[in-house]
């Protein structure tokens, strides 16, 4: 039973799995830490990327990959949109609305895409769909190692711009101390509506990785929105090591448990691991003490 | 009379007028829309003793609803129980499962967006458990056999499952009423608007809010009961699936959270206007979902107290005209 020719190629598929996770989990967890809310319709936001990849793909003819430049922008002018319209007139001093308004997007984005896109599951046929790669006992496919790499790539430009740039520092300095920030002529609604840019770019990086190998219907993003805040909770809310090394670890779980306790019971280890974490640490594995 | 009398004479008023409705129509189209109605009221109401009084706001309520559906379910097909005393042990176990989970979330004291969070979790657990076990008949769901009699809680006509889901209300109706009149409303809505503050002065918030969130799953079981004595069917998406939780909730937010009325006018607006769509546009796949979500998000950011709340600040300014301040 953990016979290493069966572990080994189990674990690496889910570190290729973690991968695109982090990615998504980093998208969330910079929305976090900067704004201080929880974006309920990060999961239905990467479902709209998703459906974007698959009508550039099966309507314009453009390759997965090559459209990440589009969606990438794509995503991001949803984001910046949505925030300076509806999440920030949202809040009235409250979290809770905050997670309420992100719920009622969420449900709009589900329902308008069962509504005009059928709930059919739909999946593209790319020429490197089924090719794969033997590494060690393990055969890997193509797309996920490409996503694999393309999710490190993509976290390290984002590590990049948080640390380099000029919008990195004003993003920092915001999420550290806001009214400070506004004092140095910083625009809090504009960086704000950035970080939430940013954040919902990082799902448009994600769906180009992952759909070659994976496929989209209007519920996809319910898989993924818990998943998404089991990473974040469980790296720490707002650290982006913590959402790197928790989107590798969800992964292996999720490819472990489905090894072991089949399909559909194999995703109960992952709410089981996000109820264990906020009940039992709260920081996370890299958060500061609450 | 005295505020509590008023609003008592109020409740009593809402039920009579409702009972009469099957006296006066025989139209099965209008009898069902009371009835969804007054079932759409019920989860929202049972949201509201937990959300809107306890200000502990619930993704999950699934949870508790599709328990109730499932032990009424199986309590008949399994157990072979009449279904009149299945209705009791559904309501108990899903007050069960509210105490385990308020145990658990409350004992670590989890707030605000966390508590949504894992109460959604909760319920996926929950519903991929179904899924994967037998005896809720797994992906295939539960079928209970139509015999139509009062004996077996099945009526001929929607008008004797218009009553029973009345009588659910009203006694939702109660419990709000004495949430607001009596000593443990106080306490909980003490520990709503500042935690702190109320253990200071000696309430001990775990226990108040493990009374609400007990209050609240058994209300919500009945209704999931409800569901399957009237449609005689239940599977996992249906019981622990996100949208009855999404109903219950935005229809107390839209309403007016922590009111009595709230919840009530919450649920028959929304119905009204997804009655209001499937006329103009037919049967669409999501187009209910879409409405809900929108009045969601326009409710949070323009009328954050909802539509009862809007009644209240009319009130309010109306007695201030009249040279009254308070």
């Amino acid at each position: 039973m953990f016979d290493f020719g069966i572990l080994f190629p189990s674990v690496l598929n889910g570190l290729t799995t973690g991968a695109v996770y982090a990615l998504i989990a980093l998208g969330l967890t910079l929305i976090y830490g900067v704004l201080h809310i929880i974006n309920f319709a990060h999961g239905a936001s990467l479902m709209l990327a998703l459906y974007a990849v698959y009508f550039l793909k099966e309507k314009l003819g453009i390759d997965p990959y090559l459209a990440l430049p589009i969606v990438v922008l794509g995503m991001f002018a949803l984001g910046y949109a949505l925030q300076r319209v509806v999440i920030n007139r949202a809040g009235h001093g409250k979290d809770e609305n905050i997670l309420l308004a992100t719920l009622g997007i969420a449900i709009v984005m589900e329902n308008l895409a069962l509504l005009f896109f059928k709930s059919d599951t739909r999946n593209i046929d790319t020429a490197y769909s089924l090719s794969t790669v033997a590494i060690g006992p393990a055969m890997i496919a193509v797309p996920k190692l490409v996503a694999f790499a393309g999710a490190l790539v993509v976290s390290g430009i984002l590590f990049w711009i948080m640390g380099r740039t000029d919008l990195g520092r004003a993003i920092r300095a915001v999420a550290k101390e806001k009214e400070g920030a506004k004092l140095m002529g910083i625009d809090v609604d504009h960086v704000y509506a950035m970080s939430f840019g940013i954040g919902l770019a990082c799902l448009g990086a994600a769906a180009c990785f992952l759909l070659p190998a994976y496929y989209v219907n209007p519920q996809v993003g319910g898989c993924f929105v818990l998943v998404a805040f089991t990473i974040v909770v469980l790296g720490g809310m707002g650290s982006f090591v913590g959402a790197l090394v928790g989107g590798f670890l969800v992964g292996i779980v999720e490819s472990l448990g489905g090894l072991y306790l089949g399909e559909s019971l194999g995703q109960i280890g992952i709410f089981v691991i996000f109820i264990g974490v906020v009940l039992f640490r709260p920081q996370g594995m890299f958060g500061a003490k609450a | 009379m005295s505020a509590g009398a008023k609003q008592l004479a109020g409740i009593a008023l809402f039920a009579v007028l409702v009972a009469c409705v099957p006296f006066v129509t025989k139209s099965g189209v209008t009898l069902n829309f009371v009835m969804m109605a007054l079932y759409a009221t019920l989860i929202a109401q049972a949201w509201n003793i937990l959300g809107g009084f306890g200000g502990q706001f619930s993704f999950g309520h699934a949870l508790f609803f599709g328990t109730g559906a499932y032990i009424q379910a199986i309590a008949q097909l399994q157990g072979g129980i009449n279904a009149w005393v299945a209705l009791p042990l559904a309501i108990a176990g899903a007050a069960l499962v509210g105490l385990f989970m308020g145990a658990l979330t409350f004992r670590y004291g989890l707030k605000g967006s966390y508590f949504a969070l894992v109460t959604l979790a909760f319920a996926e657990v929950f519903r991929i458990l179904a899924v994967s076990v037998d005896f809720t008949g797994g992906g295939v769901g539960l079928m209970v056999p139509l015999h139509e009699s009062v004996a077996n809680l099945q009526f001929p006509s929607r008008g004797g499952y218009l009553w029973v889901v009345l009588a659910m209300v009203v006694a939702a109706l109660l419990v709000t009423w004495w949430l607001r009149n009596g000593r443990f409303g106080a306490y909980l809505q003490a520990v709503r608007d500042n935690e702190d503050a109320a253990r200071a002065v000696g309430v001990n918030p775990f226990r108040v809010k493990l009374g609400a969130i007990g209050l609240s799953a058994a209300f919500m079981g009945a209704a999931g009961a409800f569901y399957v004595q009237v449609f005689q069917y239940i599977d996992a998406g249906i019981a622990y699936g996100p949208a009855v939780s999404i109903e219950a909730l935005v229809a107390a937010i839209v309403g007016g959270m922590g009111t009595m009325w709230g919840p009530v006018l919450g649920a028959v607006v929304l119905h009204v206007l997804s009655d209001l769509t499937r006329n103009l546009f037919g049967e669409l796949p999501g187009i209910n979902m879409v409405i809900y979500g929108t009045v969601l998000v326009l409710i949070v950011i323009f009328v954050p107290r909802g539509i009862a709340g809007i009644g209240l600040s009319v009130r309010r300014l109306w007695k201030s005209k009249g040279g009254r301040n308070d």
